[in-house]
């Protein structure tokens, strides 16, 4: 099935260096930070998330030993509750949701058969935003104060009366910033996905990645403002004594609470839909044939992400609301459990009708099926209003949400990180450490994260800093944190592998997993063009088919194709931008206005926002008047 | 070229629409980006008018109209001369854009100054920091005015774009996109103006 790939030339050596010339990203520090390349991005995107990721891996790791026995003290409640509170903001909003968006910024212009996102620059932009604010929410150790009101920050708990510091202003604001990243790369996503796919790749033809991604990234863009207008409210009255949380005064604070999970429940589905989505291309090619119910897979993804948005009240089944709502709400979520459904048969589906080859990734894709399963039926059980009201606030919620993100995101991005290794790198990483890696983060996340469930039955509240002799939960901790070790053990093994690979790794081929997707058309690694002819796609599997041809080779200028939305006919190559530097400066004055309110400093906060919008009027003034048709 | 070729062939162009674009798919995006923050606001506005007995609480009077019907006139009918401005350029009349751009932004410097005038009334008696009403009040209103005058910079920064000569006649997108704004802006009043302004005279 490799022969199909090898079939396509390479393109003639004047074309190839031709590309190169007008493609490639000079090799200078100033061109370094300029970029818009969006596999250098995509890459700088995952390996920021990681660098997020070992930074919440290391204050799960100081968690999980105080909780190891009862009445420990070897942190206070707290600077339990600054780790817990940034470990759940850094898994959530700096690892999750970024490190899936760098594998989507990576891999959709190789996927689609494009040579750049639709938005080169806001690309570099998000990816700016994304670092600066990541960075600014870290800030708050050097300082002492680090946000302490848990991830998802309830008032009055975060209210100035009972927080003075500045520690949920560092979560607020960093949020407000944060925001702009993910909602800039959303519509970069949308738009590429949509507008920029190679002529012939149809809505029907499009890769089940780019279905959910496409969803996660439409998702963004509607349930993001609701969280910026709350920690917007919350800064409001934080800082200048606006009330609306605050009963005493016509507040609610339950208004928190609804525009919180607003926000926050699709944001779960956003974190989580996008691994589906990479095991949907892994596995078709570890199972030696194309995907049963591709199309089945489509919808319910879509569909996921729809009911996504009316579910949200299951956070607050014990906040007193009314008993129709809570009706409402408890078959809504249920519901979710339908097209979960749909897509795992279709995967168990396309296993049993295939063959399967047991790579590491199709490893760390079952592992994600089981556990995914696992986690769903606890989220079935909790969508139940009475069995909810037993276990809220309690471990066994903890359990699932670890079961469905850890279980299922993680072990999802392994799954795509070892799959997709070999074509960003043009070498293989180690099968033999992947196997290793792979056995001890399985047997780890299920010995430590398993008894959780049964802490939580017991009656163990979340997010206490330590529990009494007396209370039994001890064996169970112990039991967590042993897991938990062995657990990190295997992820660092597999970071080892990602390193050591990158110079000891066998030399991978164009396509050594004979896969079926465009991508694995690309030279491994891609070359700064992505393809020397722009492919012209007939089916849905072109390299399992040969459903493809050479198209033409646009080397005038930056040229890549632009299509119509639905059937993907071609509608004109379009310039895209050279790489340029306001990009950077634009988030380095939103950073500096960020700053400006942290710190209630008028004159950083007038000059952000003046720098800013100069930036922002310079940037989008075109260049080159020859290029006067693309101002992305 | 045959028929069957036209119909096989992935390689024929479209007829040129600035709405192929993918920056003005991008600026759609945004805007449902933005519809989407002023409805979470507007959903906490009616959120907290439900847990309230009163809605604008006892002691707070029910805004005045007399000033935001000015403000609506200002701004229906500034998008109404965008949009003859914009039809202008269209067939090529670039002076009547530039004029219609500028009455445009005048109109809207005439709104935020309306609204600095309704400000400055409600303040004397009123703080946004009294109740929960007032705060939400002062919220949505102060936000939309904060993007009529991101609005109003971007009107401007198209005419430049326009009067130097760097605006394309075929893809105008800094036109394209700075109307569109302005008329989502325009948009979103309508609806403050019906959700926060008159529908406390309905109950």
């Amino acid at each position: 099935m490799t022969s199909t790939a090898d079939r396509i030339s390479v393109g003639t050596d004047p074309l190839r260096t031709r590309l190169t010339d007008l493609w490639e990203t000079p090799h200078t520090w100033l061109a370094w930070l300029s970029t818009v390349d969006h596999k250098k991005l995509g890459k700088r995107y995952i390996y920021t998330a990681f660098m997020f990721f070992i930074a919440g891996g290391i204050e799960a790791a100081i968690m999980r030993a105080q909780l190891a026995r009862p009445e420990n003290r070897l942190i206070g409640p707290d600077a339990f509750n600054q780790l817990m509170t940034m470990h759940g903001v850094t898994m959530m909003f700096l690892f999750a949701q970024p490190v899936l968006s760098g594998f989507s910024f990576y891999l959709t212009p190789l996927m689609i058969g494009s040579r750049e996102l639709a938005f080169p620059r806001l690309n570099a932009f998000s990816y700016y935003v994304f670092l600066f604010a990541g960075l600014f929410m870290y800030a708050s150790f050097v300082v002492g104060q680090a946000p302490n009101a848990g991830w998802f920050n309830y008032t009055p708990l975060a209210s100035v009366q009972y927080n003075t510091g500045f520690n949920i202003d560092f979560y607020a604001l960093g949020l407000l910033f944060l925001g702009v990243a993910t909602t800039a790369g959303a519509c970069n996503s949308i738009v590429t996905i949509l507008k920029m796919r190679a002529p012939g790749m149809s809505i029907n033809r499009m890769p089940l990645f780019l279905w959910s991604s496409l969803t996660m990234s439409v998702a963004v863009i509607f349930c993001i403002p609701p969280l910026t207008a709350a920690v917007g409210l919350l800064e409001l009255e934080r800082r200048w004594h606006f009330v609306f949380f605050d009963p005493r005064f016509g507040g609610s604070a339950l208004l928190w609470q609804h525009l919180f999970w607003v926000f926050g429940h699709p944001w779960v589905y956003i974190v989580f839909l996008p691994a589906t989505g990479m095991l949907s291309m892994v596995i078709p090619t570890f199972c030696r044939r194309p995907m049963i119910g591709h199309t089945f897979v489509a919808l319910a993804t879509v569909t996921t992400g729809l009911i996504g948005f009316g579910v949200w009240v299951h956070h607050m089944f014990a906040t007193g609301l009314p008993q129709l709502s809570m009706s409402f709400f408890s078959a809504a979520s249920m519901t979710v459990s339908i097209p979960s459904a749909v897509t795992i048969f279709a995967w168990l589906a396309t296993m049993w009708y295939g063959r399967v080859v047991f790579a590491t990734p199709m490893l760390f894709a079952i592992a994600f099926i089981v556990q995914f399963v696992i986690g769903g039926i606890s989220g079935v059980m909790t969508a139940a209003v009475p069995f909810d009201w037993q276990v809220t606030d309690t471990y066994f919620v903890v359990a699932h949400i670890h079961y469905v993100l850890a279980g299922g995101t993680l072990f999802g991005v392994m799954a795509g990180g070892y799959y997709w290794y070999p074509k960003a790198y043009g070498r293989m990483m180690s099968e033999s450490l992947g196997k290793l890696s792979f056995w001890l983060m399985f047997i780890g996340f299920n010995v430590g994260f398993f008894p959780m469930h049964i802490s939580g039955l017991q009656g163990m509240p979340r997010r206490v800093y330590t529990y009494s002799v007396a209370s039994g939960f001890g064996p169970a901790n112990l039991v967590t944190t042993i897991g938990v070790y062995i657990f990190a053990v295997g992820l660092l093994l597999s970071l080892w592998n990602a390193i050591r690979s990158r110079v000891a790794g066998q030399i991978a081929s164009r396509n050594p997993w004979g896969a079926a997707t465009l991508e694995w058309l690309a030279e491994s690694p891609p070359e700064h063009f992505n393809f020397a002819h722009i492919p012209i796609i007939h089916g849905r599997e072109p390299l399992w088919d040969g459903a493809f041809e050479e198209g033409p080779a646009y080397d005038e200028t930056r040229l890549t194709p632009r299509t119509s939305t639905l059937d993907a006919t071609l509608e004109e190559p379009i310039e895209m931008p050279e790489d340029n530097l306001w990009s950077l400066v634009l988030p380095l004055a939103m950073l500096a206005a960020t700053v400006g309110l942290l710190v209630r400093s008028l004159p950083w906060t007038i000059a952000g926002v003046v720098i800013s919008l100069l930036s922002l009027a310079r940037w989008m003034w075109p260049s080159n008047t020859k290029t006067l048709e693309t101002e992305t | 070229m045959t028929a069957i070729e036209m119909r096989s062939d992935h390689l024929l162009p479209p007829p040129p629409s600035p709405k192929s674009q993918v920056a003005w798919w991008g600026m759609v995006l945004f805007l449902l980006n933005e519809a989407t923050l002023f409805a979470s606001l507007i959903g906490g506005y009616f959120y907290l008018g439900v847990g309230n007995r009163e809605w604008p609480p006892a002691g707070t009077p029910k805004p005045e109209l007399r000033l935001p019907l000015v403000m609506t006139a200002l701004l229906l009918s500034s998008s109404i001369v965008l949009i003859v401005g914009e039809k202008g350029f269209e067939q090529g009349k670039r002076i009547r854009y530039r004029v219609a751009s500028i009455i445009t932004i005048l109109l809207g410097l005439g709104f935020l100054f309306v609204q600095a005038r309704e400000y400055a009334d409600k303040l004397k008696a009123h703080s946004p920091t009294e109740n929960a009403y007032e705060s939400i009040f002062f919220t949505i209103t102060g936000l939309h005015g904060t993007h009529v005058a991101f609005g109003l910079l971007f009107l401007l920064w198209a005419l430049c774009r326009e009067w130097s000569g760097t605006t394309h006649p075929r893809y105008p997108l800094a036109i394209k996109n700075s109307s569109l704004y302005w008329h989502f802006v325009d948009g979103v009043w309508l609806v403050i103006l019906t959700c926060l302004y008159l529908s406390p005279r309905w109950y």
